[in-house]
């Protein structure tokens, strides 16, 4: 049996087709400003990928704030139960998930059979989500992708207190003007999000192993902060940006 | 969906009886005091004086989507976005008259404050005093750490004392012990009844959820000491008994159960009702509306007067976060739920301050808890898509918490 799992995030959307318990195929697409004209995208391009046919598709689940905007899906759940099911097939003995989504950042505690059994989300403002890696990315001018090993770079991280994404961005811009290193700056912006993040996970309490999912996952600069605060490894998958996706895929099987 | 509750419509009446008695008090030689919610109204009563609630109008001003309009009028009169919104809506509506009664409140003749609920309301009594030119009297109740002291209640009993002595300066007269005694005995028992009224939802399935608790609550924050009350109390307990010897929930099919904590989202009480609905969860209780009966204890039927400073002291918001914690976990064993919800109430200080120290102390329930973060009265402070995102989440997890059990 063939399914389908699509996760439309604020900025990207991810699909994953399923194919007798692993992945047949993997898309992901920028999002733009219509979620609805993404998801019809995404699933156009991932059956031409994985060179398949619509009704060969048995279910499909959808997740991220997009969800319910995916009309041509089955059912349509939220992220916290997709990352905790997709991390589970990734990284089978992971307890602790950490997803620093676009918008909302989140902590969630697996029980051994990976079972969702508790979580938190960040409170309403944007600091500690992906938003405000990416503010403080343009602030540095640089891409997000070199962003984390720029800061791995650093040897004496420049203190950057305030949470307020706002705030912090002008903070920077001092920084700059006082002549401190981009690797130093930059390595203080990932300490800043990692801080918030550590206290998310205070909040639940940490169970270990901790894994990361989403796209956040892939800056280095991140999981080593995390590492640091948390004092503890970070496990990764290189297919932890389609966590959500997956887990929706496989959920669609049991649907 | 289950139909409304019957009683509902004669509650309706009820209330707008009583705001156009208020309203037209001036007319009848009756004088009205504006009251703060957990303040000691009996005494007022007993003096046939008119109580008027500004903070159950902030509730209708909420309700009726008003409050952030109303609260940005306030903050262009300069007061701080943190201030709670209660405060800059009665401030704002007080000059506006933008209000769902005509013209407004009617104007008080004397306001009465108690800080047993938090210390916001000594700062906007003080200034409404000013601005009405009336007298204020202030029933200053010390804050509960962990023990009720005698210094307490000693001092508590002073309060009392030179509450009466207030009341009869104002009104030119002695005050009138023995209807006290009899506006007491009504209060003890519409508290009694309301209780009652409340734990009717231990039963499976709630014959009414928080929701209902919400709406029905304003009798006894605005009447409690006046006979109507219990008439009415009586015919809306006797409606949820009937549902639950036949079985009917406010939910239909209810599966979950949830406890609710802080004041109600005044400006999203269909949407979030019907949110939890979908998902087959019913907020079967609620911390806000148990505070009006959680006093009972303390107070002496014989002697009302005598034994309310306590009670009055007592109450949820006035007493430590261990004290806090402990009600909650009694309520989750009392009424079998399976979820928290926590509304981090960015008005009201006093009551989302302990949160997260409640959420570590009840941890041992073992029962997912969700945060959401908005206003009672304040719909900038809200975000649908957020707020969906976590309740969403937060009822998979309860499911799957269920299932796998
Ligand atoms: S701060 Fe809380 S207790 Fe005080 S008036 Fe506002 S809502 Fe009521």
């Amino acid at each position: 049996m063939i399914t389908l799992g699509i996760d439309i995030g604020s900025l990207t959307a991810k699909g994953v087709l399923l194919k007798d318990n692993s992945i047949l195929e993997k898309h992901l697409i920028q999002v733009g400003y219509n979620s609805k004209k993404a998801g019809d995208k995404l699933l156009a391009e991932l059956l031409e990928k994985a060179s398949i046919d619509r009704t060969e598709i048995a279910r499909i689940v959808a997740t991220g704030y997009g969800r319910n905007s995916i009309d041509f899906a089955d059912k349509a759940v939220s992220e916290i139960i997709c990352h905790g099911k997709g991390i589970h097939f990734l990284l089978p003995d992971t307890r602790t998930i950490i997803d620093i989504g676009g918008q909302d950042s989140k902590v969630i505690i697996l029980n051994a059979k990976g079972t969702v059994v508790n979580f938190v989300m960040n409170d309403k403002c944007a600091a500690g989500t992906g938003r405000f890696l990416d503010v403080m990315a343009r602030a540095m001018e640089t891409e997000i992708q070199y962003f984390g090993e720029l800061s791995l770079q650093s040897k004496n991280p420049a203190e950057i207190s305030s949470v307020c994404t706002v705030f912090a961005e002008s903070e920077i811009v001092s920084l700059v003007a006082k002549g401190e290193n981009r690797e130093d700056i930059t390595s203080g912006i990932h300490l800043s999000i990692g801080r918030r993040i550590y206290s998310m996970v205070r909040r639940v309490g940490m169970v270990e192993p901790v894994a990361m999912s989403g796209g956040v996952a892939l800056n280095i600069g991140v999981i080593d902060a995390l590492e640091k605060l948390l004092k503890t490894e970070i496990k990764t998958s290189p297919l932890a940006q389609y966590g959500g996706a997956l887990g929706a895929a496989l959920l669609a099987v049991n649907e | 969906m289950a139909e409304r509750l019957k009683a509902t419509k004669e509650m309706k009446r009820i209330m707008r009886r009583y705001y156009a008695q208020a309203k037209y008090a001036h007319y009848m030689g009756k004088k009205v005091a504006w009251i703060t919610s957990g303040g000691p109204v009996e005494p007022l009563i007993a003096m046939n004086i008119i109580p008027v609630y500004p903070e159950n109008h902030g509730a209708m001003l909420g309700a009726s989507k008003k409050g952030g309009q109303l609260s940005e009028f306030a903050e262009g009169l300069g007061y701080s976005p943190d201030v709670c919104s209660y405060v800059k809506d009665d401030i704002a509506s007080t000059i506006t008259k933008e209000s769902p009664i005509k013209g407004g409140l009617p104007q008080p003749d004397m306001l009465i404050c108690s800080n047993n609920i938090c210390g916001t309301v000594l700062k906007w009594y003080e200034i409404q005093a000013r601005n009405f030119n009336v007298p204020l009297f202030i029933y200053d109740t010390p804050f509960v750490h962990t023990e009720f002291t005698e210094e307490a209640k000693e001092y508590i009993k002073e309060q009392t004392k030179e509450y009466i002595l207030f009341l009869e300066k104002v009104m030119g007269r002695k005050f009138n012990y023995k209807k006290m005694d009899k506006v007491g005995r009504y209060s003890l028992q519409s508290m009694k009844l309301w209780k009652e009224i409340l734990d009717t939802a231990a039963h499976k399935p709630s014959p009414m959820t928080a929701f209902d608790a919400f709406f029905h609550l304003a009798l006894i924050v605005t009447l409690r000491g006046k006979k109507i009350v219990l008439r009415y109390y009586k015919t809306l307990l006797k409606e949820l008994q009937e549902r639950n010897t036949k079985n009917i929930g406010a939910v239909d099919n209810e599966k979950y159960r949830l406890l609710w904590d802080n004041l109600p989202i005044w400006f999203r009480m269909r949407w979030l009702s019907d949110k939890f609905a979908n998902h087959q969860a019913a907020l079967v209780a609620d911390t806000y509306t148990q505070a009006w009966c959680g006093v009972i204890d303390y107070i002496d039927e014989n002697d009302f007067l005598g034994t309310m400073g306590e009670a009055y002291t007592r109450i949820h918001l006035n007493v430590g976060v261990d004290q806090m914690a402990d009600t909650i976990k009694d309520f989750i064993r009392k009424f079998d739920v399976d979820g928290l919800v926590m509304h981090s109430n960015r008005s009201c200080k006093p009551y989302s301050f302990g949160q997260y120290d409640i959420q570590n102390l009840i941890k041992d329930m073992d029962i997912p808890v969700l945060m959401i973060e908005a206003d009672m009265t304040d719909d900038r402070k809200f975000s649908e898509s957020q707020v969906e995102a976590r309740i969403d989440a937060f009822m998979e997890v309860i499911k799957e918490k269920k299932r796998t059990k």
